[in-house]
């Protein structure tokens, strides 16, 4: 099937903090040397933070592994669930079209959509706030018809059901998932007929609607707080090394806000194309995790925020400057693995000249490497040397 | 009907505790470091002994499969890769187990991986399972914590890691190669075969992928014994297996039942019968998109099998019933698939890519009845040559439902045809 990408796309990309460091993660659950199989998990995290994927999320990407931008634009036209296109501000809905839930009334759904959303598949509403799609199975055939709204399944609908959902969404309302007809999961409606001891002393909800209520993430953008960012398999590993284990805390994933602010707003400063929360609509309550940031910004300029460290004692705080040099500052993004979002990050830690980067020790690189969260980056990239000669180069 | 306490799954709709220690409460993680212990040969044969047959679709005798994989190692470390990229039309019952009952998935996986000497793990969810992914990765998480995982696992001296991936919508990464391509980062296009998985898989390296279901019933039945679970269902068709029914009936559902119960049984036990009345019925497939439809009558005595559904001319695939009361536009619900099919080729080999498209677009027609009765047979003609001449089975399971339709429906098909002639005349 033929998918391009879109024709109008934004300058450019950055994961924020936390979802970097997510995905600095998810990159050590591959073999050495095989981290192009991460792909798919990065841009899938880059659309969820964006809501659809554009072409610099997937150069950014593609960066990342190391690979050709070809073939991550062959991933992502490959798979289905990468949206090329805007998408609603508020909820894309993929309503599921596929035989069994067709033969239940998956027809009168994408009616529903067609008259209060787009006539089109992928075409946004009249106010933005939506699209939709017909989509094949989801998985949930038992439970037919369905759709997909955000990143929860809506079982068991009616046209009427589905129309009301819409509605309330469009108030600002995020309606409970799961099935829409008195059901717990998949057991038949009319009562168990297995299983019956345990039907007393349940959750709430089954599983899928559990967790979407309990990380209330349903149809909203992600940043990368919502859930304790863990890796468990590599704390076994001796070699892993700190400052992933810091940012991964489950205590600062709880309330990142608080941790580092400084940082995310010199991102925003810095490159102001890359508004990664742009779009992003406001939470629950009604404050944007960039809102509740604001107070943080009359910090001076270059001083960082650095997170309490364990590893502290085998860093070191590098000299650094409180603003660039009288000729101006360099332009870091030449070092190769910089990209406008890390220089952004640099300046605000106080570098601006390639000759500072030159000077790193050992015990600098570590303290300059915890606080970029980019585990390894300045060694694998050979910062250093490369800042040397540009600094020679003048 | 099988009783509760004979039931795997025993926490299948999450009614339960769904923590580890519900788990263990439920009889999991039990005595597993014991069952390690007996030595990979004793887990292998124990499974073939069972009678397992791969709950994917295909139905391979999975002890058997595990036996291809390498005695000792070449070098090259070895993976279990764990196919729970569940997308066949109708099937929904893995989504269950990794939501609801998610540690029977991850106590196979150590045992599994034990059995054919891999220290590591993938599991492929769909992309489109967030939730299931994310109670699976907590389960999984928990696991951890609790040693049952990680270095020396379960305190079994095996050191054991387990990962989970996640795909991005694409139907045809339930195929094994495809998945392994995906896994590795490309577009899932299925490989040719051989080499096989066994062979030369994910990375290079010896590799067995197994679905969610074949993996999860795993220990239960090391635990039991053998014979315990080939004491349900006839000769060559044992065990207990997952039934996601869904369509027309009462009540859909998925439930847990022994292997060769009759099909009246599973909808009026589960499913509180045929909506309308069993008279109602016009058509079944039995066991997920791919197999071909049976007509109603036919189907009453139908026993829910391997064996017994081929000699029905459709196949038992996944499990996944989908069935259709006379409301139904048979020949619009094929061609739903037939939709199905053209936008899930990968578009790697010619009679697949072109096949599907064509074969939908006839089936357009049928549906509307603009067609000659003569385009049935080249529709027929087609399929056959779609069929058999792909890499993988997509092909195959793009064609067989058209035929099953014309073998089935074809007066429906040409009754069709007829109306809409005389109406425009």
């Amino acid at each position: 099937m033929l998918r391009r990408l879109h024709l109008e796309q934004p300058d450019s990309f950055a994961f924020t903090p936390e979802n970097q460091a997510w995905a600095e993660k998810q990159l050590t659950k591959y073999p050495e040397g095989r981290e192009a199989s991460a792909i798919i998990p990065l841009l899938w995290r880059a659309q969820e933070q964006e809501g659809w994927l554009t072409r610099p999320a997937i150069e950014t990407v593609a960066s990342m592994l190391n690979l050709a931008y070809m073939r991550a634009l062959e991933v992502a036209s490959f798979y289905f669930m990468f949206q090329l296109q805007p998408v609603g501000s508020v909820a894309h809905i993929q309503v599921c079209g596929t035989t069994s839930c067709m033969i239940c009334g998956a027809e009168d759904l994408v009616a529903v959509c067609q008259e209060k959303i787009a006539q089109n598949p992928h075409e946004l509403s009249s106010d933005g706030k939506f699209s939709w799609e017909e989509v094949e199975c989801l998985g949930s055939c038992a439970n037919a018809p369905m759709a997909q709204i955000g990143k929860d399944y809506y079982e068991d609908l009616t046209a009427v059901r589905m129309g009301e959902i819409i509605d309330e969404l469009a108030a600002g309302q995020v309606p409970t998932p799961g099935p829409q007809n008195g059901r717990y999961a998949s057991e038949p409606l009319k009562g168990l007929t297995t299983l019956t001891e345990f039907d007393a002393g349940k959750h709430q909800y089954n599983a899928s609607v559990q967790l979407a209520s309990d990380i209330g993430d349903t149809v909203k953008r992600i940043d990368g707080t919502e859930v304790p960012l863990l890796a468990p398999w590599g704390q076994a590993a001796p070699t892993t090394n700190a400052p992933v284990q810091v940012t991964g805390a489950p205590a600062n994933q709880q309330k990142p806000v608080a941790k580092r602010p400084a940082v995310k707003k010199a991102v925003g400063d810095k490159t102001p194309g890359a508004t990664p929360s742009k779009n992003k609509p406001a939470s629950k309550d009604g404050i944007t995790k960039q809102e509740a940031n604001a107070d943080s910004a009359a910090k001076p300029r270059g001083k960082s925020n650095p997170p309490a460290s364990a590893s502290a004692s085998a860093e070191k705080k590098p000299r650094t400057l409180s603003a660039p040099r009288k000729a101006g500052a360099d332009d870091l993004k030449r070092i190769s693995g910089v990209g406008p979002k890390l220089e952004g990050v640099l300046n605000e830690l106080g570098f601006w000249h390639f000759d500072q980067i030159a000077k790193w020790t050992d015990a600098e690189v570590a303290w300059v490497d915890s606080r970029l969260k980019f585990k390894g980056r300045i060694e694998r990239d050979n910062w250093i040397d490369q800042a040397a000669k540009l600094a020679a180069e003048g | 009907m099988l009783a509760d306490q004979d039931r795997i799954f025993t926490n299948l709709y999450g009614m339960h505790d769904r923590t580890l220690a519900g788990a263990k409460k439920r009889g999991h993680w039990d005595g597993t470091a014991k069952i390690i212990k007996n030595g990979r040969d004793w887990i292998v044969d124990q499974m073939k002994a069972s009678g397992l047959r791969g709950r994917g679709g295909a139905g391979f005798p999975t002890g058997l499969k595990w036996s291809f994989m390498p005695k000792e190692s070449d070098g090259r470390p070895a993976y279990l890769v764990v196919n729970a990229d569940e997308s066949e039309p109708g099937t929904c019952k893995d989504r269950e187990i990794m939501r609801h009952d998610p540690h029977t998935l991850i106590e196979g996986c150590l045992i599994a991986s034990f059995a054919m000497n891999a220290n590591a793990c993938y599991i492929y969810i769909r992309g489109e399972y967030i939730r299931e992914k994310e109670a699976l990765q907590a389960a999984i998480d928990e696991a951890y914590d609790a040693g049952l995982v990680g270095k020396n696992a379960a305190k079994s001296g095996w050191d054991f890691d387990i990962y989970l991936h996640h795909g991005a919508g694409a139907y045809i990464c339930g195929e094994e190669t495809a998945l392994i391509e995906s896994l590795e980062g490309k577009k899932g296009m299925p490989r040719m075969k051989p080499p096989f998985p066994a062979g030369a898989g994910l990375y290079g390296c010896p590799t067995t992928v197994n679905n969610v279901e074949s993996i999860a019933v795993v220990p239960t039945i090391l635990r039991r014994g053998p014979e315990w679970f080939s004491s349900f269902g006839r000769p060559n068709n044992a065990g207990t297996k997952l039934f996601a029914i869904s369509g027309h009936v009462n009540n859909p559902c998925v439930v847990e039942e022994a292997m060769s119960i009759s099909f009246e049984e599973l909808i009026d036990k589960h499913c509180g019968g045929i909506r309308g009345g069993w008279d109602n019925l016009k058509a079944v497939i039995p066991g997920g998109s791919s197999v071909p439809c049976v007509r109603g009558e036919n189907m009453r005595d139908a026993i829910m099998d391997f064996d017994a559904l081929k000699e029905k001319g459709s196949s038992l695939g996944t499990a996944a019933v989908i069935v259709m009361d006379q409301s139904t536009d048979i020949i619009k619900a094929i061609w739903r698939l037939s939709k199905f099919y053209k936008h899930e080729s990968c578009g790697q080999c010619t009679p697949c890519r072109e096949g599907t498209g064509w074969m939908m677009r006839v089936m357009d027609r049928l549906v509307k009845g603009n067609a000659t009765v003569e385009e049935i047979d080249m529709l027929l003609d087609v399929t056959k040559q779609v069929e058999g001449h792909t890499i993988c089975a997509l092909g195959d399971a793009a064609a067989w439902p058209i035929q099953g339709l014309i073998k089935n429906f074809r007066d429906e098909i040409e009754d069709r045809i007829k109306t809409a002639r005389i109406a425009a005349e």
